[in-house]
C-alpha cells in the first residue's frame, strides 16, 4: 500500500476516524459507573430541588413539617435506615472476602446484603400502605412519595444487581483476581445508601 | 479531587463520612435550628475546601507496549500547523537514515471549543487531512514511507490514541516557537514526557522565519 493510500486508512470522509481508540486512562467499566452515578446525582438533585421549594422557598410552605394532621413514621424509617446501612457493611465484607478468595464469607455477605435490601424495600412498601396519606394529599405528599419512591426504585435496581452477583457467586464465578462484577454493584449499593442518608435526614428528621 | 465512587472501598468510606456528617447536622439541628444550619454550612465549607485542595496523585509513567517488527524503529510524529515545516521534515529524514524506521504522522484536528461542542469538526478535519496529505506526499517524494492519521482535536488525546494503536519507540512533537505555540503554552511536550516512558523529541518549526 502506498504512503498516500495508507493515509486514508481508517478514515471516513464524513466523520473522521472510524476505528475506536481508547483514550481514557480510567477503566471503561468504572468510568461507565461513574458517569451513571453522575446522572443519578442530577436526577436526585432535581427531586431535592422540588422538595426544598415545597418546604422552604415556596411562600405558602407549611410552617411545620409534615403539615398537620400528618406524621411521618420516623421510627420505622429509622430502623429501615439501620438495615440499609448495615447492608452496606455486609456488601463491603463480601467484596473484601472475595478479594481474599474466601468464598463462603463472600456468599454469606452477598446473601445478607440482598436480604437486608429486600427487607428495606418491603418495609418501605408497608410504610406506604400505612402512612395515612397519598399523593393527592398535597404537595408535601407528592414530594415525599416522589423522593422516597425514586430511592426505592434505585434499591430495586440495586437488588437486581445483587441478585445477579449472588447467583453468579453460587455458580462459582468471581475470584480474588476477577471480582469486578462484585465491585461495581458494590459502588452502586453504597451510592444508594448515601442517597438514603440524605433523603432520610432531609425528609424525616429535619 | 478523586471521585468518592472510584472504587467500592472509596464508596464505602464516603458512606461512613456521609453518615457522620449527617448525624452531626441532625444532632445540631435538634439542639437549635440555627446551630444545625451552621453545622451544615461548616461541613459544606469543609467539603469544598477538601475538593479544592484535593489533588489526584500523578499517574505513573506509562510503559508503552511496543508493536510491529522488533528490528524496526517506530516513530510517532505529532504536528498540526507545522506538519510540513522544514525543521520537522529534516528531523524525520535524519531518523529515517539511522535505522529502518516506520513513521506514523498524526495531525490533531484542532478546532475551536464552540465548534467542538457543537460537533462542527468536519472543516478542522479536512484542513488537518490536507496538511497531512501534503506532508506524506513530500516524505514519499524523498523515499520515506509514512502513514498518516487525523487525530482528536486535543493533542494529548490524539497522542494517547496513537500510542495505544501504534506502539512507538519514540515520539516527535512539532510546535511553533515558544511564545507563539499554543501547545507549549499548555505544556503538551512536558505532559507527554511525564506520561510515557519513551523518548520524546521536541522540534521547533518557525514558519514565520521561513515566510520572512
Amino acid at each position: 500500500m502506498s504512503a498516500h493510500a495508507e493515509a486514508f486508512h481508517g478514515y471516513d470522509l464524513n466523520h473522521g476516524a472510524t476505528t475506536a481508540n481508547q483514550s481514557s486512562r480510567v477503566d471503561a467499566r468504572t468510568l461507565g459507573m461513574l458517569l451513571f452515578i453522575g446522572s443519578e446525582i442530577m436526577l436526585f438533585g432535581s427531586f431535592f430541588a422540588a422538595y426544598f421549594f415545597v418546604r422552604v422557598v415556596n411562600p405558602s410552605a407549611p410552617s411545620t413539617w409534615p403539615p398537620p394532621p400528618y406524621d411521618f413514621p420516623v421510627f420505622v424509617a429509622g430502623v429501615n435506615t439501620c438495615i440499609l446501612v448495615t447492608s452496606s457493611f455486609t456488601m463491603h465484607w463480601a467484596l473484601q472476602s472475595i478479594k481474599r478468595n474466601e468464598r463462603k464469607a463472600f456468599l454469606a455477605g452477598m446473601v445478607l446484603t440482598f436480604l437486608m435490601g429486600l427487607a428495606f424495600l418491603c418495609t418501605q412498601l408497608i410504610e406506604y400502605l400505612n402512612v395515612g396519606f397519598n399523593t393527592g394529599s398535597g404537595a408535601f405528599a407528592s414530594v415525599f412519595f416522589g423522593l422516597t419512591g425514586l430511592h426505592g426504585a434505585h434499591v430495586a435496581v440495586g437488588l437486581s444487581l445483587l441478585l445477579v452477583v449472588t447467583i453468579r457467586g453460587f455458580r462459582g464465578h468471581y475470584s480474588a483476581e476477577h471480582h469486578h462484577g462484585v465491585e461495581l454493584p458494590g459502588i452502586y449499593w453504597h451510592f444508594v445508601d448515601v442517597m438514603w442518608i440524605v433523603v432520610y435526614t432531609s425528609v424525616y428528621l429535619l | 479531587m478523586e471521585s468518592p465512587f472510584r472504587s467500592e472501598d472509596a464508596a464505602f468510606r464516603f458512606l461512613l463520612v456521609t453518615i457522620g456528617a449527617f448525624a452531626l447536622i441532625v444532632l445540631a439541628s435538634w439542639a437549635s435550628t440555627a446551630l444545625g444550619f451552621l453545622t451544615f454550612l461548616g461541613l459544606s465549607a469543609a467539603a469544598v475546601a477538601v475538593f479544592l485542595r484535593g489533588r489526584a496523585p500523578a499517574p505513573e509513567r506509562e510503559t508503552v507496549e511496543r508493536r510491529g517488527d522488533p528490528e524496526e524503529r517506530r516513530v510517532l510524529v505529532v504536528a498540526n500547523e507545522t506538519v510540513g515545516g522544514e525543521e520537522l521534515l529534516s528531523a524525520i529524514s535524519t531518523l529515517a537514515l539511522s535505522k529502518r524506521t516506520t513513521f506514523l504522522v498524526v495531525c490533531p484536528a484542532l478546532n475551536s471549543r464552540l465548534k467542538t461542542y457543537t460537533s462542527d469538526e468536519d472543516p478542522a478535519r479536512q484542513e488537518a487531512r490536507r496538511r497531512l496529505d501534503e506532508t506524506i506526499g513530500r516524505l514519499a517524494s524523498v523515499g520515506i514511507e509514512a502513514r498518516g492519521e487525523v487525530g482528536d482535536g486535543d493533542p494529548l488525546v490524539a497522542i494517547d490514541d496513537a500510542v495505544r494503536t501504534f506502539g512507538p519507540d519514540e515520539i516527535v512533537i512539532s510546535t511553533h516557537p515558544p511564545g507563539r505555540s499554543n501547545w507549549l503554552e499548555r505544556g503538551i511536550v512536558e505532559a507527554v514526557r511525564a506520561r510515557y516512558a519513551i523518548d520524546v523529541t521536541h522540534v521547533v518549526v518557525d514558519l514565520a522565519a521561513k515566510g520572512a
